[in-house]
């Protein structure tokens, strides 16, 4: 299945680049988590430990650690949040067929989830195929991860795939006939979740992949996603709004011949929050878009957001698309850092990314790290980084028009987040996060 | 209807005065024309009207129905009868032209203490007029005048102005861009929309529009100010002589 050989523990030898304290934070944090029994998982988790000893934590005179502090994520522990375990906020995809299975602080609750039956599709859990003995995950699980280790290193992802305890294992083998749909919820107040999904797209086969809800005070999600030749995954995640919490996610995907990887984001407020993409494209004709739109508002809680993606062209004829937009307001910060690498060989390649911000006042800011590296002659890659603010022109028309102030600016904002919606190639979900975008924008925030 | 007094305006930004006392009355049920040459400040005026930012009024007044104008919000304005047609519509990508139409149309109802229409009512009503202009559903589905051409603008333009009924009626060089059939298409739009209580200032460059769209009075401006007012021959006059002998007259 996979031929990403596993780097023996051996070959690492363990140091945390000679600085005492950074160690010792290292040992505190790691010391706060209680490690789960692993079964199949084992030495990738003891490989990915090994490694994350070697790499330390981030600092932030790291390269891609610059616009965003790391300290919170480096903490010890959880700073706890007090949280509305009803929540006041109506479910998304709610109008649509679909599995849904639930995540309680980053661990699967059965009781509240549906059958692990689909058509098509196998599902198990990796609390339940640890505890058991071999797995088809056995060769995917944390290797994507390893291999997003390169160019850049991604200490928390590496920390992910030590110490997980659950996270789905989905193998799709045909067409589903709806999409799974993860529901995280939180269950206590100072929930450090991590959780760690691996899914692989068989020849041809398909999957709708859908994430929204809340999840713990503190989080580490990631996604290890496998497309084979023809697979096609779309992922489409929404952070529920105003949830005040510190959270990384990852999505780690490897994309073969004439496959499709789209993945797009939601996120809304928020204190602190970290996507991290590294989209190996390894087969040719190849397809990989990776969107996000992104509202922040300093008065609701402080507000970071920073997406961190690359994203490698490693075949012929790949197709790939970078669209980040974000909203900003109040003190917010959004940050892009995003590579387009393309590697010697992969010609015809079509890279584009674009990352946007549209800054609704003067103490708002966005921070781009926009990157290409190109190392294949016959390609044709573009990126672009706009900050800008509401159009004059276009507020003025819509309120000739007889629109109001505000709801000329809810349409004005949607009309910058148009372009990373129209990632969302299924028109009912696309209308679902509109419907819930407009829904944020015209009624104040809970919180 | 509309009475404009000695109305100055300069540049917010610049030391730049534009309308030098500008004059001018559209009783209601007329249809007037402003013609004049370039940068006389006649999309100027149409901008102040609506209530658009970036120009002072050092002097002056401006009222609707004997309601200052100048005070009110832009969507106030609207709200309380005025519309202009832009010389150049804006392109607004992912917001849908029927989504804005029906906001921009229920916003003002409310605001005039009107029902709302129903999704249904309203959607009845744009086709009949969208059908009347010859602008496609396709059109209406697509996001504000994104991908139309330059007459599809204007159209859509004035299927805006046929769906929010106002009483004042500003349109800036809705002719310029057009050819024949869209002209007349366009003018047949705006007659359908005659009627005792609604009035029309049309700005315009050339007398062809105002062959289809028959004024009662027309203005020559230049400079920031009416220079002269005449019945619907000095358009003639303006066809076959130039500003020239006009402007010449004025001094
Ligand atoms: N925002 C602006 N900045 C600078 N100059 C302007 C601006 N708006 C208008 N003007 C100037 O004011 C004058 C009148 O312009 P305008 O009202 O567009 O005239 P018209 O529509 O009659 O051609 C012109 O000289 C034009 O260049
Ligand atoms: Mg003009």
């Amino acid at each position: 299945m996979s031929d990403i050989a596993v780097k023996s523990k051996a070959e690492v030898t363990p140091q945390v680049s000679g600085n005492p304290k950074a160690a010792a934070a290292l040992d505190d944090r790691l010391a706060a988590i209680t490690m789960p029994d692993a079964g199949f998982s084992a030495d990738a988790r003891a490989d990915a430990m090994v490694r994350l000893r070697a790499m330390g934590l981030p600092a932030p005179r790291d390269e891609y650690w610059r616009y965003t502090n790391p300290s919170a994520f480096n903490a010890a522990t959880a700073t706890a949040l007090p949280f509305d375990a009803d929540g006041a906020e109506s479910p998304l995809f709610t109008g649509r067929d679909k599995l849904t299975l639930v995540f309680v602080d980053g661990a699967f609750d059965a009781a509240a989830s549906d059958d692990l039956s689909l058509e098509g599709v196998e599902i198990t859990t990796l609390a339940k195929a640890d505890a058991a003995g071999d797995h088809w995950a056995a060769g995917l699980y944390g290797q994507l991860e390893l291999a997003g280790q390169t160019p850049v290193k991604r200490p928390f992802a590496a920390l992910n795939t030590a110490v997980a305890h659950d996270g789905l294992l989905i193998r799709v083998t045909g067409k589903p006939s709806k999409p799974v749909h993860v529901l995280y919820r939180r269950g206590t107040a100072d929930a450090d979740a991590v959780w760690h999904h691996v899914i692989r797209v068989e020849d041809g086969a398909e999957l709708t992949l859908l994430e929204s809800g809340m999840v713990g005070a503190r989080s580490n999600g990631m996604l290890e996603v496998d497309l084979a030749k023809g697979a096609k995954l779309h992922h489409i995640a929404a952070k529920r709004a105003n949830d005040p919490k510190v959270g990384l996610s990852h999505i780690f995907a490897r994309v073969g011949a004439e496959a499709q990887l789209k993945s797009f984001t939601l996120a809304v407020n928020g204190t602190l929050m970290r996507h991290e993409g590294a989209i190996d494209i390894v087969g040719d004709d190849a397809v990989a878009h990776i969107a996000a739109a992104v509202l922040g508002d300093g008065n609701v809680g402080p507000f970071h957001h920073d997406d961190t993606v690359f994203i490698t062209h490693g075949a012929e004829r790949g197709e790939s698309r970078q669209v980040f937009k974000k909203v900003l307001k109040n003190g917010a910060t959004g940050v892009f850092q995003g590579k387009i690498l393309v590697k010697q060989g992969a010609q015809k390649t079509d890279g584009y990314q674009i990352s946007q911000a549209l800054l609704l006042d003067d103490n708002s800011q966005f921070l781009a790290k926009p990157e290409l590296e190109i190392y294949a002659d016959d390609v044709k890659c573009s990126h672009g980084s706009t900050t800008g603010a509401i159009d004059e022109e276009a507020l003025f028309y819509l309120r000739s028009r007889g629109v109001p102030y505000d709801r000329a600016i809810v349409f004005l904002v949607l009309s910058f987040l148009a372009d990373a919606l129209s990632e969302v190639e299924d028109d009912d979900l696309r209308d679902d996060i509109n419907d819930r975008l407009e829904a944020w924008l015209t009624t104040p925030p809970q919180n | 209807m509309l009475k404009i007094n000695n109305l100055h305006v300069k540049l917010e930004e610049e030391d730049k005065q534009i309308l030098k006392g500008l004059t001018l009355e559209v009783p209601a049920g007329e249809v007037h024309a402003i013609m004049g040459p370039n940068g006389s400040g006649k999309s100027t005026l149409s901008y102040v009207l609506s209530g658009r930012d970036g120009y002072e009024v050092t002097d002056g007044e401006a009222e609707l129905d004997g309601e200052d104008l100048l005070d009110m919000d832009p969507e106030v304005r609207a709200a309380a009868g005025l519309f202009l047609a832009f010389q150049y519509p804006v392109e607004i990508p992912g917001v849908g032209n029927m989504t804005f139409l029906r906001t921009a149309v229920n916003a003002q109802r409310k605001a005039r203490g009107e029902a709302e229409l129903t999704a249904g009512e309203f959607l009845k009503e744009v086709r009949v007029k969208a059908a009347e202009l010859q602008i496609s559903p396709d059109m209406l589905k697509r996001p504000v005048n994104v991908g139309f051409s330059g007459g599809e603008k204007k159209r859509n333009e004035i299927l805006q102005m046929a769906m929010l009924s106002p009483r004042m009626c500003i349109m800036d060089e809705t002719d310029s861009g057009l050819d024949v059939d869209a002209m007349r298409l366009v003018s047949e739009g705006v007659n359908a929309l005659r009627s005792p209580d609604r009035s029309f200032l049309v700005i315009t460059h050339y007398q062809r529009l105002l062959d289809h769209i028959k004024p009662d009075v027309v203005h020559i401006m230049s400079n920031g100010r009416i220079i002269k007012s005449g019945g619907p021959e000095l358009a003639l006059e303006v066809e076959q002589n130039g500003y020239a002998d006009l402007l010449a007259e004025a001094d």
